[in-house]
């Protein structure tokens, strides 16, 4: 099962929504400690549901070089199609 | 782009600078004298101490302080050396033997904190092909057990089987050779939740993972002969290493990992945290040794938990916001804002109760709370002191209603 970087950063788009506590719009240069101002613990809980959703193992030894959405995007699509 | 180490600090210097200075400032609070397991002077009045972890009361048990004073006065101040060098003493060996009489186990090795213990033992354990699996919710040890370590990390939401079980299958799914360490807490600090153990260890064993329990705040409280949760909901078959601390209830310092492993004693020979620090005192040794034979015989586990029902009951039914049940010796209340929290704290100090102020991230959920640990030294008028108190303060801070309110409701 292949699917696009758009599809990816849709369906993570999607499991923002709930942390996006200002609506602010979310592009792939969004940085979860910054612009969406996620503490470390949220971004833990984020991580979760993206290991949820896309059925997938994210250590979270990967998270100090996941600062924005497009990177979760495309270690999102690395670990998918090393599957 | 920044030279100054010291700028990333900033937002949290800014919010702590915001804190009221002097005696109501819960960061810079000290003990003037300590006169039992349960008060102090602090600022010159005499306070109930209500948060020391001091489970059992043991800090000033006659019998552990001399045994303290006895290896003190002849085996001296300190070891000045690791347990691998020169910092071995026989009364090491033998709090380890009573440690594996204590949990009925083939092995056990002590560290210098428990803080050690669990650093040393998942950084160990789990090497760079492994996966430990925590629970959210973790101590602070266990995340930097992690972090010193280099395996992958990979963590699950609080208490939840069936999370664990998601990730667990998905671990083996993509590895089937990966060693797998489950990590988890007897009793969880902050909210004093104990784990549903039969659960977590059915299912890591089902992947065939190994199991650490860390029972740092729940040794001496729960089992029949106090050795924790998982002795409690009768697991310790389905448990690998149980981690704990002498500076709860055993009254002292110091961390213990037990194992039935017949590999566990290589520890020793490859754990840096275990290695490259100095062993305990002997007065702590002795102190500790003393104190685990005492808390297998005691009956304070009932005195204490009844201790903690009542604090626990009449914060409720005052209607405080609760964040525990008491089912542990912890009772806390959640209080709405931080600032608030740190007005509740410095109220409660001036009456002459010192509880914790306890703030994310130490906290779960975000949660601001007032935290107290129970004694069974507590006497019920003590307990019921605190009440007072937390009632007087939480009245005037608006977080219970007055008494006149509350008239005017009913009426």
């Amino acid at each position: 099962m292949t699917q696009s970087v758009d599809e990816i950063f849709e369906r993570i788009s999607m499991l923002i929504k709930p942390f996006n506590k200002k609506n602010i719009s979310i592009s792939k240069d969004t940085v979860f400690s910054i612009d969406l101002e996620l503490d470390s613990l949220t971004v833990m809980d984020l991580l979760s549901e993206i290991e949820d959703e896309f059925d997938i193992t994210v250590p979270l030894n990967m998270l100090p070089d996941l600062e924005t959405v497009g990177q979760f995007t495309e270690a999102v699509q690395k670990l998918l199609s090393e599957q | 782009m920044t030279q100054d180490l010291f700028e990333k600090f900033n937002p949290i210097l800014n919010s702590y600078n915001s804190i009221p200075s002097g005696e109501n400032n819960p960061f810079t609070v000290s003990m003037e004298k300590v006169l039992s397991p349960t008060t102090a002077i602090i600022n010159g009045r005499e306070t109930i101490l209500a948060g020391t972890n001091n489970y059992m009361g043991m800090t000033f048990n006659e019998e552990c302080i001399k045994a303290a004073t006895d290896a003190l006065m002849t085996l001296g101040t300190g070891t000045t050396g690791s347990r691998v060098l020169n910092g071995t003493y026989n009364g090491h060996k033998n709090l380890e033997e009573t440690l594996k009489k204590f949990y009925d186990t083939e092995y056990a090795v002590v560290f210098s904190t428990g803080y050690q213990a669990n650093l040393g033992v998942i950084s160990t354990l789990a090497g760079p092909k492994d996966y430990i699996v925590i629970d959210a919710d973790s101590h602070a040890s266990i995340y930097d057990g992690c972090a010193l370590g280099n395996a992958s990390v990979v963590r699950f939401k609080h208490n939840d089987p069936e999370n664990l079980e998601k990730r667990l299958n998905r671990i083996r799914r993509d590895d089937p050779e990966a060693g797998i360490l489950v990590v988890l807490e007897g009793v969880y600090s902050m909210l004093g939740d104990q784990a549903p153990l039969k659960e977590l260890t059915t299912i890591s064993k089902k992947y065939d993972a190994y199991v650490l329990v860390d029972e740092a705040h729940s040794i001496g409280v729960f089992g029949k002969t106090g050795r924790g949760v998982a002795q409690e909901q009768d697991v310790e078959d389905q448990v690998d290493f149980i981690v704990g601390t002498f500076s709860k209830s055993v009254g002292t310092i110091g961390g213990y990992c037990v194992s039935n492993h017949p590999k566990f004693e290589v520890l020793r020979l490859v754990c840096r945290p275990y290695m490259f620090t100095a062993s305990l005192p002997p007065s702590v040794v002795a102190s500790a040794t003393k104190a685990l034979e005492l808390i297998s015989n005691s009956n304070l586990r009932s005195k204490l938990l009844q201790n903690s029902a009542r604090l626990n009951n009449g914060l409720d039914d005052a209607g405080f916001d609760m964040g525990t049940t008491g089912e542990s010796p912890i009772a806390a209340i959640i209080v709405g804002d931080q600032k608030t929290a740190i007005a509740f704290w410095g109220e409660m100090i001036r009456e002459g109760v010192y509880v914790n102020l306890a703030l994310p991230p130490a906290t779960p959920n975000g949660l601001n709370l007032m935290r107290c640990s129970l004694s069974a030294a507590h006497s019920f008028e003590q307990i019921d002191f605190m009440l007072e108190k937390f009632i007087k303060v939480g009245r005037k801070l608006g977080l219970l209603q007055s008494v006149t309110e509350r008239n005017l409701e009913t009426a």
